[in-house]
């Protein structure tokens, strides 16, 4: 880590739109309605029947065992799951009113505006100004001083501007595991999407570099909109408004495994009240 | 410096040393067996290179690099030069390389981005893995068949044997470079909203664009050394013939085959010289590719 020695111990992150809102005061307006969601990776249904809906300017967090098929839902909302052979949904989802599926649908007009940011941090071998600028510039900005503008606002967005800044030329293949995710979420950032996804994105960082971005996306979530998919369920109490409540349905006599949506509800509710017992058990660590 | 140690009385004693036995002699004889393969791969390399310098240095001038004509083989070194065939060479290679790398490249972007799991793609990196063993001299004579009988001997002609021959090598290492560009790369591409056209061009191919231009300029090398393909398509003559599209032409290859098999002082002394020239030329080929590597890959690390 590249951490000052006296930097203080992370804080504690007690969001207060989660904690202190009561439940149902205010609705910001729908970015995702989906509907009787099913995910087939060629037969093998992966995911059943998944609805449900997700806010404006909220933090969403999926949460739930491995194989629950969260991550399969996340990639569905901005079609990253047509990149898989044999994948197929069934359903509807649908984005601010369009339907994300349909025919005349590009997939890459749709990633343009929801982004992703992924597990394992996968900065381009390329310059740190080349991964930011490289979304602008794959949709038409051109310009030095354009760029310039965008990569310095990313940047800061993403709390990483202050370290990099003397070296913008260097490969951001040279940055460290916080300092990398943080450049994914700046490039993601840089093309300024509607919706960012962020697939596990601290589950490889230790905690003052997970702590600096939880403070990020409390920070960015007034401009987007954001869907975290986390193993930490610390992190979603943390940082989410609402939490979708995933597990595993076997069943017996075929012995398949299917994701399927148990509970979604503000995350105070999730975690403090919830209402299904494979919640409760789950969320008090009954089961892991 | 002591491996082995008494805490103190009453403990064990700590020994760290790795104890005498199966395991080490093991670990002795696997490292001798390497230093050994090392060596004996050393011999070839290092005979051959020394051979050729030895016969071919005394040869080599600038008046043999770039004078000419090409003498008739009794006469003896210093009359004419070997200047048509480097340029031959040049000339035949590069326009090979001009028509082979960027269809190669291609091909290999085709069978590992585009083709992935269909048939099609399937039977076209088979078909290339077959083209690699078919022996050079075939495709001289395919050349001659198909081209040669129609239109007569040119550079070109052997410009089409060698980018036959290129081909191949230059699709299965542009393959095998693309293939290693992990996945993870494609998708940050495509989650930014681009396009396959955009992600294969502007991350896909820079992030292998090393290993392709090394494999590319081996492609080269190996054809400017190429002999049997040019024997039926150049014709071999002794004047420059700056004009590849027309008129025979001839290359360093195919004068060292010739010189080398004629009985003649001077003739013999030409082919060493020949020879050592074109290792010359590869060896620069090989240093260029590093240079031109380590530019575009100063990013990966």
């Amino acid at each position: 880590m590249d951490q000052p020695e006296n930097e203080v111990l992370p804080k504690l992150h007690v969001p207060s739109t989660a904690l202190d809102v009561p439940a149902e005061s205010f609705a910001s307006p729908a970015v995702f309605n989906v509907d009787g969601v099913s995910i087939y990776y060629g037969s093998f249904r992966a995911v059943a029947h998944v609805s449900l809906t997700i806010h404006e300017h909220e933090i969403t967090a999926f949460i739930g065992p491995s194989g629950c098929g969260k991550t399969t839902v996340l990639r569905t909302l901005n079609r990253m799951n047509d990149l898989i052979p044999g994948a197929r949904m069934e359903g509807s989802i649908h984005y601010r009113g369009a339907g994300l599926y349909d025919t005349a649908v590009s997939p890459t007009a749709v990633r343009r505006r929801i982004g992703m940011v992924f597990q394992k941090a996968n900065p381009f071998p390329k310059s740190i100004y080349d991964n930011v600028a490289y979304g602008p510039r794959i949709n038409g900005i051109r310009g030095k001083g354009r760029l310039d503008e965008i990569v310095e606002r990313s940047l800061r967005q993403a709390a990483l501007w202050d370290e990099v800044k003397d070296r913008l030329g260097k490969s951001g293949l040279g940055l460290s595991g916080g300092q990398a995710q943080r450049l994914c979420i700046a490039r993601t950032l840089a093309v300024e999407p509607d919706v960012v996804l962020m697939d596990e994105p601290c589950s490889a960082l230790d905690p003052i570099a997970t702590g600096r971005i939880e403070d990020l996306m409390q920070e960015i979530k007034a401009k987007y909109t954001i869907v975290i998919v986390t193993h930490n369920m610390q992190q979603a109490t943390r940082v989410s408004d609402r939490t979708a409540f995933y597990s595993v349905l076997r069943d017996e006599k075929s012995d398949t495994r299917t994701g399927v949506l148990v509970e979604y509800d503000r995350t105070v509710n999730i975690f403090e009240n919830p209402k299904d017992d494979r919640t409760q058990a789950y969320v008090t660590g009954r089961i892991g | 410096m002591a491996v082995t140690a008494n805490p103190g009385p009453g403990q064990p004693t700590v020994d760290l040393r790795e104890p005498a036995g199966w395991r080490r002699t093991k670990n002795q004889v696997a490292t001798i067996l390497m230093w050994a393969a090392f060596a004996i791969t050393l011999v070839p390399l290092v005979l051959v290179l020394y051979t050729v310098i030895q016969k071919g240095a005394s040869a080599i001038s600038w008046q043999f690099l770039t004078g000419g004509p090409i003498p008739p083989n009794v006469l003896p070194l210093g009359v004419g030069g070997m200047g048509p065939a480097v340029i031959g060479t040049l000339e035949i290679t590069g326009f090979a390389a001009l028509m082979a790398i960027p269809l190669g490249v291609l091909g290999g972007v085709y069978l590992n981005e585009y083709g992935a799991t269909s048939w099609l793609a399937k039977l076209l990196a088979f078909l290339s893995d077959v083209m690699t063993g078919v022996p050079s001299i075939v495709m001289g004579l395919f050349i001659f068949t198909i081209w040669i009988l129609h239109f007569g001997y040119s550079g070109v002609a052997g410009a089409f044997a060698l980018a036959c021959l290129m081909l191949p090598i230059v699709i299965r290492s542009t393959f095998e470079m693309l293939r290693l560009v992990p996945d993870s790369l494609r998708q940050g591409s495509y989650a930014l909203g681009a396009t396959k056209a955009r992600v294969t061009v502007t991350v896909v191919l820079p992030a292998a664009i090393g290993g392709i231009v090394s494999g590319s300029l081996l492609a080269v090398a190996r054809a400017a050394g190429e002999t049997a393909p040019l024997l039926f398509t150049i014709l071999t003559v002794e004047a420059t013939n700056t004009n590849i599209f027309s008129g025979a032409n001839t290359a360093l290859s195919t004068q060292i085959f010739v010189n080398a098999t004629s009985p003649y002082v001077g003739a013999e002394s030409r082919a060493w010289g020949s020879a050592l020239t074109l290792i010359a030329i590869a060896f620069i080929l090989m240093i260029i590719a590093r240079v031109v590597t380590a530019r575009f890959t100063r990013y990966t690390r």
